[in-house]
């Protein structure tokens, strides 16, 4: 695996795929034998494009993103980010993680938590300090408030906030406003896409929910139930900037009722 | 005619200021010893057995010079074996994070350092230096240093896998996971453990002071109870007791400052 220089990974949009794998599946050894995540996933993702990957419980979703972050090696397939292997991806801090449970240090303050990833050795700065990423995701004023003084959606805020500070090519998100009502949750979404096209970063998205997959993505990934990988991978054929109304069109309706039929 | 009861009201919980929290605790007190100062009074209750407040608090005046006199090496001893108790403490757990072989190797000592009892080891740790001041440092020492190291561990330890996850993510190394995790995921557990090792390194210099020392709480207990002297054995008792919380309390004072960020929750300690 060859140490890439943060630069090479990570400033050169445009010219080769923020994402693609072909043939990937992933096996986790145990002692009541092996059990297969997924099996022979092929993707491909533009470089600044917005993919959310839809799927039942236990499908493997997160273990895909896992194997993207070089958390979990894939038994077998190839996978490039960025156009270099995950873990150069991973060094070269051109890969940004958000989790299900924002995963903030309670130590910290909202501001120290963002700037976290900027205090580990060779963290590049990327293009916004931790204050304006904090302002972007609209949390100008509480930088000093610890995390069990905020609620879920402005911890989801911060952890968003978090995997943006060293300017990431790519940004992964576990089912990030899972927990959250669904106000909070759609005006989330809005501020996303806005932050998504404020920073030009790649996003491949988990979620459960099929209306959030469609307002938001350029295309949805849609995993069987059990080993099987992928069901579909799917067009949506509305532009950008999408308005909230977007979600009562026609057009919308249609294709969330065809992914939820394919869920089944 | 009824008498008719206000309607509840639920209002939001305000925190008990200063005053009101210890008044409470302070009313059961007084309550008991008015009752043990007239039970004594009419069921005639010799003193050897059970002295009247009134006599410990007047001892507690008269005796007062020669209690803290008493005093000070006792929290002397206790002070310095709580330290070095905790910081060795603390130094190993560090050692046993960054080397397993250090763990492997020295681990099962300290376990052995626990079995032995404090009271059996106590004497010899007198015949080898002595009534001074250093065999009571290190049985408090002692005494302190087994939770305190589990407890670390068990504090070094209790990272999360999306921790884990989370530093891997930027690329930490096992330092930057040390410092800027680890370290802080102990200092709940640390404090736990500090503040249970307060009452024991009192206690543990008390118990080398009966064994062997001219002077300190321990002895004067020992002295007051071969003169059957109850009313100075009570008021020892209480002096050592009211070190003992001032120390838990300032240990407890100390934990709220470093731990500011944490709304207070208990944490498990293995003693
Ligand atoms: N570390 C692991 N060891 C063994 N099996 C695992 C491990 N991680 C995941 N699995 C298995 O892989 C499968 C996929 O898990 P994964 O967490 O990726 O599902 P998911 O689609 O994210 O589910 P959910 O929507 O509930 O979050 C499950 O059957 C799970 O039991
Ligand atoms: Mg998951």
């Amino acid at each position: 695996m060859t140490q890439l220089e943060h630069s090479e990974v990570a400033t050169d949009p445009g010219t080769r795929p923020a994402l693609s794998l072909s043939g990937v599946t992933v096996e986790f050894e145990s002692d009541r034998g092996t059990v297969c995540a997924f099996r022979d996933v092929d993707l491909t993702l533009r470089d600044g494009g917005f993919l959310s990957i839809l799927g039942p419980s236990g499908c493997g979703k997160s273990t895909l993103l896992r194997v993207i972050a070089d958390l979990v090696q894939p038994t077998a397939g190839t996978v490039s980010v960025l156009g270099s292997s995950p873990g150069a991806a991973r060094t070269a801090r051109a890969i940004g993680f958000v989790f299900q449970d924002a995963s903030l240090l309670p130590w910290r303050t909202a501001l120290q938590n963002v700037a976290l990833p900027l205090e580990i050795r060779g963290a590049p700065r990327g293009g916004r300090t931790p204050a304006e990423l904090l302002e972007l995701v609209g949390l100008a004023g509480r930088e000093n408030a610890f995390p069990h003084e905020l609620s879920g959606g402005m911890r989801q805020r911060v952890a968003i906030a978090r995997a943006l500070v060293t300017g990431p090519r790519l940004l992964l998100m576990d089912e990030p406003f899972g927990a959250l009502d669904e106000i909070t949750r759609e005006r989330l979404n809005q501020e996303l896409l806005r932050i998504w096209q404020d920073t030009g970063t790649s996003v491949v998205f988990v979620t459960h929910s099929v209306p959030e997959a469609v307002y938001l993505s350029e295309q949805v990934l849609v995993l069987h139930a059990g080993p099987r990988g992928v069901r579909a991978l799917r067009d949506i054929p509305l532009g950008y900037p999408r308005d909230p109304a977007i979600r009562d069109s026609p057009e919308f309706v249609a294709v969330a009722a065809e992914l939820r039929a394919m869920l089944g | 005619m009824t008498t008719e009861r206000p309607p509840e009201r639920t209002r939001p919980k305000r925190k008990r200021t200063g005053m009101r929290k210890w008044l409470d605790p302070l009313i059961v007190v007084a309550l008991l010893l008015g009752l043990w100062e007239f039970a004594s009074v009419r069921f005639g209750i010799p003193e050897y057995v059970a002295p009247r407040p009134s006599v410990i608090a007047e001892c507690l005046a008269e005796e007062s010079g020669v209690l803290l006199r008493n005093l000070v090496p006792t929290a002397q001893a206790s002070l310095l074996g709580f330290a070095i108790g905790n910081g060795s403490a603390i130094l190993l757990a560090i050692g046993f994070v960054h080397s397993k072989r250090l763990e492997r190797s020295v681990y099962p000592l300290a376990v052995m350092s626990k079995t032995i009892p404090t009271v059996a080891i106590s004497p010899l740790l007198v015949m080898i230096f002595g009534s001074g001041l250093t065999p009571k440092v290190l049985i408090a020492a002692l005494i302190c240093f087994f939770p305190t190291l589990v407890n670390m561990l068990k504090g070094f330890e209790s990272v999360t896998a999306n921790e884990v996850e989370l530093f891997r993510i930027m690329s930490a190394s096992r330092r930057e996971v040390f410092l800027k995790l680890r370290l802080y995921k102990s200092l709940p557990y640390l404090f736990a453990a500090l503040r249970i090792a307060t009452t024991n390194a009192v206690i543990g210099a008390i118990v080398a002071e009966w064994i062997g020392s001219a002077d300190g709480i321990g002895a004067l207990i020992v002295q007051a109870s071969f003169n059957f002297d109850a009313p100075l054995l009570y008021a020892s008792m209480l002096v050592a007791g009211g070190y003992a919380l001032l120390f838990f309390g300032a240990v407890g004072v100390v934990e709220r400052i470093v731990l500011r960020w944490k709304p207070m929750g208990a944490v498990a300690v293995a003693a």
